[in-house]
């Protein structure tokens, strides 16, 4: 049991953190970029690439870098330090483990390497209007035909579905949901994209006897689905404990310097309690995201741990989230700020895959059949 | 970053486990599963056990019993033990004088108290808090004025827990009314319980035990030889004391036993023929609670991993405030599992009432002290606003 990062993790942080204040440690830089379509940055995007970063859970063999979990926790915390619009979650943990984990070697090649290069942008087509969080699809179906399959129905909100190059669709099949390959300007596809209050971009997809490629070889894919979905929860948690992080101490250095009735704000403990109760919300994020990972690293049960710090983040980004323009006051709800963004983010953040309502009962559900969570034990380790 | 422990602190876990379930007698584990109370021969009989295998105080220096463990030891050591219902060594001993006489006694006090107060063979008490000295304890204002060989102290103490069973008192006295800041003026005495001029009166608490009482001080004449290190040195001694009470304070083997026992209880109460246990609130409110107290065992585990190289984590001082909150959320819960059967808190013989669901209410009244004790949760929220957060 060992809760330090090494050596070459803390350099990858410095890494990351360097890359990603050069673009966005001004905090109007994201305004600007975010005030544009695709709604982040193409030259820190391919930085990122030139970084190894987009290919950093993929196998060497297809691009990759063929690091682990860990990695993939430290560069979401930074992206959510500082808000980089990158969608890094979204296309290399979500999209681009759906691919992993079911593709074959030659869409593995083609697709993970173009992420990982920089040159492709992925999507996970997923979410339906009138659903919410689920593992399958039943609002686009698939049809069969010889070796040829078509899709008809609605995806939406998908994140970047405009921008994307290429999407994975999920679609229900006899007996239960298929994953497909859509390239973004397939025939019999209309993209209709929009700005997301957090300043990202999300689409409504419409297929149409639109033609799809079968990722990797069939049959149903839920639970590839549900794995890849806990991954991009646990990647999500991080994400939240770096904007959280920088909320909190946004919102600390605030309460030094802003003056009134003749003081400065944290002469009123009112004020500074609530802070430090931020904090605390703040840490037991953090453990539960770094054991989330550390059980997907040690090959544990990645859903219900990923489920477990979904819970622990949503509650977490709430209540930092408000707190944090609260704290401030007025200029917390104004755009010019940032802190209102960081509160955007999380709450964005906390709807895409399952809030902490959604976990608590799924967690529900199994707690009667265990005594007692036991972190180190099975059959998280 | 590893999950996994290493195969020998596996075994290490496993060998406490071992021990803590079948060395200590089983009437004292379920007298504390039971959350009845521990007499004072229970405590005595469990500590000399763990003594005797080197269990009682491992944290101490080794040439005083101590076992020269990793942080993370020790809280597997605590752990262990908590889940298995063992009374854990007489905080007042273990935690409390023990390592300030290791650090500060002198060499005569090191070989006169620390053995027997290992081995509870001296049932000491603290003397600390005072009427008008609660939070702010540097208030105190007990005094002890040197007569000859002797202190002669005179003042009052108060909340001395367990005081009843108690042999000895470390007691905070203030030896130096002149002094510029009040912190350097006061003084660190022991002394019997049976000296004359102490009166002890117990305060009966709303959950109807005596736990706690207070302490009358009236000439009581206490030996020089009986000063704790340097005079008007005691507040720095307090500190070094208040600092290890709050390791360890955070229960989280004890909460996660509780709930352990609050889904046994949740199966037992029916509801129009089904258990409660399959309510989807109470579901998940068990759920939500048990997610809280892996979050608070994860942040546990990740400063007891870090404070490795002598620097504290400062996430350790979330550990005191949350610890505490989920302690009294879990007794809340069993309260409200038990329900109506909750009011037959005084039942003795003659009623069908569960055992579990008579102490449930007294026992989620005797927890409001644990966000007051060790340093209220309020003082907890100054030092993480002032010392984290710089405001």
């Amino acid at each position: 049991m060992d809760f330090t990062f090494d050596n070459e993790q803390n350099d990858l942080r410095e890494a990351v953190r360097g890359l990603l204040e050069r673009a966005y440690g001004d905090s109007e830089q994201r305004r600007k970029v975010v005030a544009n379509d695709p709604g982040f940055d193409e030259k820190t995007w391919s930085q990122l690439a030139e970084m190894g970063l987009l290919g950093l859970p993929f196998a060497e063999d297809h691009g990759g870098m063929g690091a682990g979990p860990i990695e993939v926790a430290i560069v979401a915390e930074e992206i959510g330090r500082v808000l980089a619009p990158e969608p890094f979650v979204e296309v290399v943990v979500l999209a681009g483990g759906l691919v992993s984990a079911v593709g074959t070697d030659e869409q593995k090649s083609e697709i993970l390497g173009g992420i990982a290069e920089g040159s492709t942008v992925a999507a996970f087509a997923h979410a339906e209007p009138g659903t919410r969080w689920s593992s399958s699809a039943s609002g686009v179906g698939a049809t069969r035909s010889g070796d040829a399959w078509t899709l008809d129905g609605v995806k939406e909100p998908v994140p970047n579905g405009a921008r994307a190059d290429v999407l994975v669709v999920s679609a229900a099949v006899d007996g239960g949901t298929g994953l497909f390959l859509v390239p973004g300007d397939a025939p019999g596809l209309t993209r209709t994209g929009y700005r997301t209050h957090d300043g990202g971009r999300a689409a409504n997809l419409r297929f149409d006897g639109t033609p799809a490629t079968l990722l990797g070889t069939g049959g149903d894919q839920t639970a590839a689905i549900e794995r890849a979905l806990a991954e991009a929860r646990i990647g999500y948690a991080h994400e939240a404990v770096g904007a959280m992080d920088t909320a909190l101490r946004t919102t600390a250095e605030y309460l030094k310097a802003r003056k009134q009735f003749g003081v400065t704000l944290n002469k009123f403990q009112a004020l500074t309690f609530r802070a430090a109760d931020m904090y605390v919300s703040l840490e037991l994020a953090r453990s539960t995201a770094l054991w989330a990972s550390m059980v997907q690293d040690a090959g544990g049960d990645v859903v219900t741990a990923a489920d477990r710090a979904r819970l622990q983040s949503s509650r977490a980004g709430r209540h930092i989230g408000k707190e944090a323009i609260q704290l401030h006051g007025g200029i917390g709800v104004t755009a010019e700020y940032k802190v209102g963004h960081y509160t955007s983010r999380l709450t964005a953040i906390d709807h895409l895959l399952g809030d902490g309502d959604w976990a608590a009962a799924r967690l529900a559900q199994k707690v009667d059949g265990y005594p007692t969570v036991d972190p180190l034990g099975a059959p998280y380790a | 970053m590893r999950l996994q422990l290493s195969p020998e602190l596996e075994a290490f876990r496993e060998e406490m486990r071992t021990f803590f379930t079948t060395a200590i007698p089983q009437e004292i584990r379920d007298t504390v599963a039971a959350h009845r109370h521990v007499t004072r021969e229970q405590y005595i009989e469990s500590q000399r056990i763990l003594n005797a295998a080197g269990l009682a105080v491992p944290h101490w220096p080794v040439e005083w019993g101590g076992r020269d463990w990793t942080p993370l030891q020790r809280h597997i050591w605590r752990e262990e033990m908590q889940l298995a219902g063992v009374p854990e060594p007489l905080a007042f001993n273990a935690t409390m004088i023990g390592p300030v006489l290791a650090a500060f006694g002198s060499q005569e006090q090191k070989e006169r108290f620390l053995p027997a107060t290992a081995n509870l063979d001296i049932w000491w008490c603290q003397g600390f808090s005072e009427p008008d000295a609660g939070s702010d304890l540097a208030s105190l204002r007990t005094t002890a004025v040197r007569d000859g060989d002797d202190w002669v102290v005179n003042g009052q103490k108060t909340w001395t827990t367990l005081g009843q069973y108690a042999d000895w008192i470390f007691c905070l006295v203030r030896t130096d009314p002149t002094a510029e800041k009040r912190q350097r003026g006061i003084s660190m005495l022991l002394f019997p319980m049976d000296t004359p001029g102490v009166t002890l009166r117990p305060i009966e608490l709303i959950d109807g035990g005596h736990e706690v009482n207070e302490v009358f001080f009236e000439d009581v004449r206490v030996p020089a030889e009986n000063l704790v290190g340097e005079e008007n040195r005691g507040w720095d001694y307090a500190k070094f004391l208040l600092g290890n009470e709050r390791t360890g304070i955070a229960r989280v083997g004890a909460t996660k036993k509780l709930l352990a026992q609050a889904k046994d209880y949740a199966r037992e109460i029916t509801v129009d023929g089904t258990p409660l246990s399959q309510d989807p609130l109470m579901a998940r409110r068990i759920a939500e609670l048990e997610n809280e107290v892996l979050a608070l065992e994860l942040t546990a585990l990740r400063v007891v991993a870090d404070s490795a190289g002598g620097k504290q984590n400062p996430a350790s001082s979330v550990l005191k405030l949350r610890g505490s909150e989920l302690q009294q959320a879990a007794t809340e819960l069993v309260v409200d599992i038990a329900g109506p059967l909750s009011l037959a808190s005084f039942a003795d013989g003659g009623s069908d009432v569960p055992d579990w669901a008579r102490v449930a209410t007294p026992t989620y009244l005797n927890y409001r002290k644990v966000s007051i004790y060790g340093g209220s949760n309020e003082v907890q929220r100054t030092i993480i606003a002032g010392t984290i957060l710089g405001l």
